[in-house]
């Protein structure tokens, strides 16, 4: 049976296989785009007022770090059994000027990595029960 | 017009994994504190207390916590929290009261008991909570955030894994006769080198741990002190500055930074401008200071802050240490008391203690560790969700 697959959190980002993109939100006065979605007024000083709207976010941008966790981090991350290290990378996109966390897909070795490469949005497992599997986004290297 | 305060006493209860109630290693650092300041509790007007958020309600009220159990004397309390930084704002409020002139002594205390691992966010699903979600989402703990600095100075800067078992080593060896310190092994290279991974590059000795433990200043106005004392160490400067938009380096626990696509980023960056607005205030620069305590949180970031207080530019941290500058004996002495390498955090209690050992090292007490003539000393700490702290002291 497969399972349903579901993202880890709401209205973070699309759901498209192919191509999926971070949801954030932008200011049209101040030109400033926001990630999470958490703010209800732009955080850019005297632009309070603007209207902010939903956008799709650049798909790529260029690794500005990344580090791999060799122990298990505590809860609420539910940790594979038995711990596999896992790698978090920092992204920079290049239109939005914005620098954005996320893990490192499974399947790149962290250490071909080089700070400044071109890295592009992926959707990967975070954990999995017995009826779902949860995704969130990862970065994975463009390919060459 | 001055905006100098006194320092006429310091304590602190030794770091350690003790177990006990937090309330016990305040009052032993106000105990010292007093007693070396040479005052009757009764004497002091006002308390500022660093919170502690590990131990329940007493430790949201820190400074009644401590008014009470140095029994009840009618005197007025703040208690404050600003994370790692909490230890400096409260500073800033006792010596916002006294320049204000509503009071001529004030007693400023922090005390932490910790739990054993990892810094874990508190209980419940909370998915608004940017605490909560880091973990959840991106498994990121505080270690991630050092790893990512840490990584990024070895491929800009050409920083090597010598190069922070260099800093762990350099601060064992400052810190392995501090009678406060946790920790008093000196390392080998090899020895930290040979510990685990924990956020590559990152190894287990190169990240600091959390620690009991506790601190506190008596802080007075200067007419006070020149009746009580002579020659005192004097507060020139406190920094509590936030980041201003847009924080464009990537701060815990935040998932992103600010966005610099409309808003063009600040000249000077948030760590940068954390001692920037403390030398401004005491009119002194980097060139000015016999030591600095910093906030070494890992071993690498330690090579940051030698950047973001001025001590060199970007990049050239790695020459600084190589050259011996930072070591004692060296042109500018970092982490004497041995830094939170050598003592494990206790967050209210770590921006007080940097603050005693600058006093001991001015007053040049400081015992095997004492930086020769040390004059001038400054502090740098940043605290979660935006706290700058820094304090220079003088003498």
């Amino acid at each position: 049976m497969t399972k349903n697959r579901v993202p880890a959190i709401e209205g973070w980002f699309t759901l498209d296989d192919s191509n999926p993109q971070l949801l954030g939100l932008r200011d049209p006065e101040s030109n400033t785009y926001f990630f999470p979605k958490d703010v209800s007024v732009s955080r850019a000083p005297g632009h309070s007022q603007a209207k902010l709207e939903e956008v799709a976010l650049s798909r790529t941008g260029k690794l500005w770090s990344y580090t791999t966790n060799h122990y298990k981090p505590p809860a609420p991350y539910v940790s594979a059994d038995p711990f596999e290290p896992y790698t978090v990378a920092a992204v920079e996109l290049g239109k939005e000027r914005i620098v954005i966390l996320g893990q490192l897909a499974d399947e790149v070795d962290p250490t071909d990595l080089q700070v400044g490469q071109e890295m592009e949005v992926t959707l990967g497992t975070l954990y999995e029960d017995d009826e779902n599997e949860y995704l969130v986004w990862k970065w994975k290297p463009v390919a060459a | 017009m001055s905006n100098e305060v006194a320092v006429l006493g310091v304590g602190m209860h030794p770091w350690g994994k003790w177990g006990r109630n937090f309330v016990e290693y305040g009052v032993h650092a106000i105990h010292a504190a007093l007693e070396d300041a040479d005052l009757d509790y009764r004497k002091v007007e006002f308390i500022a207390g660093a919170d502690t958020m590990r131990n329940g309600y007493p430790g949201y009220v820190a400074a009644a916590t401590f008014a009470k159990a140095m029994g009840w004397t009618g005197i007025p309390v703040a208690s404050c929290y600003a994370a790692c930084a909490s230890g400096a704002t409260a500073m800033e409020i006792a010596r916002t009261r006294i320049l204000a002139g509503m009071c001529d002594v004030a007693l400023v205390v922090g005390a932490d008991t910790t739990p054993k691992g990892f810094l874990a966010p508190s209980k419940g699903e909370r998915q608004l909570d940017p605490d909560w979600l880091r973990f959840h989402l991106l498994g990121a703990t505080n270690p991630t955030y050092f790893g990512l600095y840490a990584r990024r100075r070895m491929d800009l800067f050409g920083a090597t894994e010598e190069d922070f078992a260099h800093i762990k080593v350099k601060n064992s060896r400052h810190g392995a006769t501090n009678p406060n310190a946790r920790y008093k092994k000196v390392f080998t290279q090899e020895e930290v080198l040979g510990s685990p991974l924990v956020a590559d590059p990152l190894r287990l000795f190169e990240i600091c741990a959390t620690s009991d433990g506790g601190a506190a200043v008596i802080l007075s106005s200067l007419d006070f002190a020149k009746k009580h004392t002579s020659n005192p160490v004097r507060i020139a400067a406190i920094s509590t500055v936030t980041p201003t938009f847009p924080n464009t380096v990537i701060d815990m626990p935040e998932f992103s930074t600010d966005s610099a696509a409309g808003i063009p980023a600040p000249d000077r960056g948030f760590k940068d401008s954390v001692a920037a607005a403390a030398y401004e205030e005491a009119g002194i620069g980097p060139r000015d200071l016999s030591l600095a305590e910093v906030y070494d949180l890992s071993s690498a970031l330690e090579l940051d802050w030698y950047e973001n207080i001025g001590l060199c530019k970007p990049g050239e941290a790695e020459r600084l240490l190589r050259d011996g500058d930072t070591a004692i004996g060296g042109r500018i002495p970092v982490n004497a008391s041995g830094g939170l390498g050598c003592f494990g955090e206790a967050v209210p209690a770590q921006a007080i203690a940097q603050v005693c050992e600058l006093v001991w090292q001015l007053r040049g007490q400081a015992g095997d560790r004492q930086v020769a003539d040390a004059k001038v000393g400054i502090t740098a700490n940043q605290g979660l969700f935006g706290h700058g702290s820094s304090v220079i002291c003088v003498r």
